[in-house]
């Protein structure tokens, strides 16, 4: 193995490969930032520059870099104006958002670049000592774990059920997960609840429903309360970008239990960097104590970094599936499986002992690329964050030109602008009517895996027996139960300590 | 409609202009003229997303033909939507401006046109050729205890529920269509199968690898790999021959089942093509087989050749609409 990181790390120190590295953390961070681009389709644009390139070291470690490079530059766009590109970076939204409007959005852009950072680079660490281990880690997981595992993640929703919130909060999970059942599934041969429409018949896709829900409600809602898009970030004034220590001791703990986390999730084939947010978001927000917890969803530092070191740990645990097992656990590292086979690179458990420069070179240009990522982002916040010093009556119709581009690219299809009008329309009646719209997406991107998992367990056990059977679907039941109802619990208790102490008072 | 075309070309032009920028070695200028070009361009329609089975046929497929200097330059536009369908309307609507223009397909589109997902179906196009091919294998994992398809067999007629296949296709879909008609063949209940269905072969395959099914079935190319590597046994092909890729998989015939299936792959133009051009296509295809190009790419993906042009393609599908038109109908998909 030694005598492999040595090779490796002659490999990835070459000039032209350090040169891989910084071109694709540029075209990944710079893409990525772009809502509607996701690092699947700046993967699938990049292939024949890479399969050009020849050399197949180079071409992944370049690859790579654009994939995690998307992912860090995902949440800006998340952040600054509440449009998340790709599933994996909705939860930034969740916090990341409210301190945009707080005007603390040079704070939070540079949160989540420090915990994407740190994500990204333990997530490394880990995949260079543990990888070989962990192709069995990958295979550990059955249908029945990943249904358990998306309802632990559901349970992120409980962040938007505040007091009185709890049957709107459920309704629109409701509402998402009926969205997530249009179109065409892997279970039935047959499209369901189309209309006969075609445009539906792959179902509704993502960045439409997430830039309706997010962005377009947000940008009208900016237009028909001027009031309110004056007061608040006027003058879009970044002067607060540095984190205080308390702020940094606040979250240190957070990115680390993430990272970890988030990694372990990426590495499960049928996981990914969508499901470790969720599930980081939601996992923090019960450690959470008081005040701490109640910030949650409205401009937590902590639910800012969560998600963040998340996802970046788990975009670097997919390559475990990846480079081991030859195994792509999601459409991006399925793309990345297509161009190693055009260079005649096989992935899978002898890739370690047959490419050994290939498989260490990957790994270790990745502490480069991190590097690199953040030393091009830190100094960039200021000038990113003076978008929002762009006068408003500007800055509107440059987010809804975003929006509705975003939702064109992905598809290339222009039904799709009709459906986001349509679907902000009604995001923007429910503002009105105060039913928080993250659970809607939650429910959406969950549904489908919810779904497709549980039928699958059923038909493999004949029946919901394996609930019982299987230990650790039990186990991850039981978790997502105590992350709904420990909350919950705990504020009752509180209100009654609460109650008595104010009832001992009157009596004296 | 036309307008729409027009921003997509430019879109597209954009992001070639882009691609082609940053390659800074300069490969793609200093490509080799060895054969006579007989086109000067395609455009190739990819009815699903980047990276998928017709994504990279349709790359592979062109940088063969450009690279050996058979083509001048091609291009490709993913259009995904309505399982293929949405392609194929563009084909048809735009039929009258898409001269250079082809759509890269597969089995798929027999499958889909019979249970209705799209309203077309290959006779609507007009039929170039179908070009590659690859042949379905049914796989189990290392440490079963099956080892061939008799093995099998006896499981599934101990208890059909009990034995499991997974596919990354719907029910109804290929590689559960492949694990009907291999149970066909062996004379046994086709519609006991008890499949499993994934939203990818990757994650069918970790299935498998999970242990959580007993059998997959999947692409003999996808399957290669795995079984060089030792962590799956190829206990069954659906070729006539073996394959020499992986000389020891058995094919279904050598053990007595009367199953033969090819997933072929191949190219469509638009309805009414002029013949002359019909047959220029043609004549390309043919010739690309030839070139140390092709067989470059051919190598590395793992794909079959199968020439079938024009008449004969029209002959080869209108049999595998039949048959598998067929067992959908026992399978009660139809």
């Amino acid at each position: 193995m030694l005598e492999g990181l040595f090779m490796g790390l002659s490999t990835a120190f070459s000039f032209t490969n350090l040169l891989m590295v910084v071109g694709g953390c540029l075209i990944g961070t710079f893409i990525g930032m772009l809502p509607g681009l996701g690092p699947m389709s700046i993967i699938a644009i990049m292939i024949p520059v890479a399969v050009t390139i020849g050399d197949p070291s180079g071409a992944l470690i370049l690859l790579a870099g654009v994939y995690y490079g998307a992912i860090f530059g995902g949440s800006t766009s998340s952040i600054l104006i509440n449009a998340p590109g790709v599933a994996s970076t909705v939860a930034t939204a969740f916090d990341g958002y409210p301190l945009t409007r707080q005007g603390k959005a040079g704070k939070a852009l540079t949160v989540a670049a420090i915990a994407s950072f740190s994500g990204g680079t333990i997530g490394a660490m880990l995949l260079m000592v543990f990888a070989p281990m962990l192709a069995t880690v990958a295979l550990l997981f059955h249908s029945a774990e990943y249904f358990a595992m998306m309802v632990v993640g559901l349970s992120a929703i409980a962040a938007f059920a505040g007091t009185g919130q709890v049957p709107k909060a459920l309704m629109m999970t409701v509402a998402g997960l009926m969205l997530a059942t249009v179109g065409e599934t892997a279970l039935f041969n047959l499209p369901r609840f189309t209309g006969g429409i075609m445009d539906l018949q792959s179902g509704l896709a993502f960045v439409t429903l997430a830039m309706a829900m997010f962005a377009l409600p947000e940008a009208l809602f900016l237009v028909l309360d001027p009031k309110r898009s004056k007061s608040e970030g006027s003058g879009g004034k970044i002067t607060d970008l540095r984190i205080t220590r308390a702020e940094a001791k606040l979250i240190a703990p957070v990115i680390g239990r993430q990272s970890i986390q988030g990694f372990l999730i990426g590495v499960l084939p049928g996981a990914g960097a969508t499901i470790a947010s969720f599930l980081g978001y939601a996992v923090e927000r019960n450690l959470a104590k008081g005040e701490e917890q109640a910030e949650f969803g409205k401009g937590s530092l902590k639910g800012l970094a969560a998600p963040e070191a998340a996802n970046n740990a788990a975009c670097t645990g997919s390559f475990v599936p990846l480079l081991t097992l030859g195994i792509p656990g999601s459409g991006t590292t399925a793309i990345l499986l297509g161009a190693l086979v055009a260079l005649n690179v096989t992935p899978g458990p002898r890739l370690m002992v047959d490419e050994p420069a290939v498989f260490w070179s990957v790994i270790i240009s990745m502490y480069v690329g991190n590097l690199v990522l953040l030393a091009l982002n830190l100094p960039l916040i200021p000038y990113i964050a003076k978008v929002l010093a762009v006068p408003r009556t500007y800055l509107i119709p440059f987010i809804l030109f975003f929006t509705l581009i975003g939702a064109y690219i992905g598809q290339n299809n222009a039904t799709e602008l009709l459906m986001l009008i349509g679907l902000g329309v009604i995001a923007t009646l429910l503002r009105f009517a105060n039913y928080p719209l993250p659970p809607l997406l939650i429910g959406f991107i969950l549904g489908r895996m919810l779904e497709d998992n549980f039928a699958r367990s059923m038909q493999i056990h004949g029946g919901p027996g394996f609930i019982l059977e299987r230990p650790m679907t039990m186990a991850l039941l039981a978790f997502a139960v105590l992350l709904v109802v420990l909350p919950g619990l705990r504020s009752y208790r509180k209100r009654r300590v609460e109650a008595k102490k104010a009832g001992v008072a009157d009596g004296d | 409609m036309k307008t729409m075309t027009q921003v997509r070309r430019a879109a597209r032009t954009l992001a070639l202009a882009s691609v082609a920028s940053f390659a800074v070695s300069g490969a793609l200028v200093g490509l080799a003229q060895a054969a006579d070009k007989m086109i000067d361009q395609i455009h190739i329609i990819v009815p699903g997303g980047a990276g998928g089975g017709w994504d990279g046929t349709a790359r592979g497929t062109g940088e063969a033909l450009t690279k050996s200097g058979l083509v001048g330059t091609v291009s490709y536009e993913n259009m995904s939507g309505g399982g293929g369908g949405k392609a194929n309307a563009y084909m048809i609507e735009n039929a009258e401006s898409n001269g250079d223009t082809l759509m890269v397909n597969s089995t798929p589109i027999v499958i889909r046109s019979l249970t209705g997902v799209f309203p077309q179906s290959f006779r609507d196009l007009t039929l170039i050729a179908g070009t590659i091919g690859d042949y379905a294998a049914l796989v189990v994992g290392k440490d079963s205890p099956i080892n061939t398809m008799a093995d099998l067999l006896a499981a599934y007629k101990a208890d059909p529920a009990k034995v499991s296949i997974g596919g990354g296709s719907v029910p109804g879909g290929m590689d559960h269509l492949v694990a009907a008609l291999v149970m066909e063949g062996a004379g046994v209940d086709s519609t006991q199968v008890n499949y499993i269905p994934y939203d990818a072969g990757g994650k069918a395959m970790a299935g498998l690898l999970s242990g959580e099914i007993t059998a997959l079935s999947t692409g003999l190319s996808e399957a290669i790999a795995m079984s060089e590597a030792g962590e799956v046994k190829v206990i069954g092909i659906t070729s006539a021959e073996r394959v020499p890729a992986l000389p020891d998989a058995q094919t279904m015939k050598e053990q007595g089942i009367d199953a033969e299936f090819v997933n072929w792959r191949g190219f469509f133009g638009p309805p009414g093509l002029p013949q002359e051009k019909v047959d220029r296509y043609i004549a390309t295809f043919k010739a690309m087989y030839d070139t140390p190009e092709w067989e470059e790419v051919r190598a590395r993906n793992g794909w079959v050749n199968i020439f079938k042009p024009g008449d004969e393609f029209r002959t080869f599908l209108e049999a595998q609409e039949k048959s598998l038109g067929d067992l959908m109908k026992k399978l009660g998909f139809l």
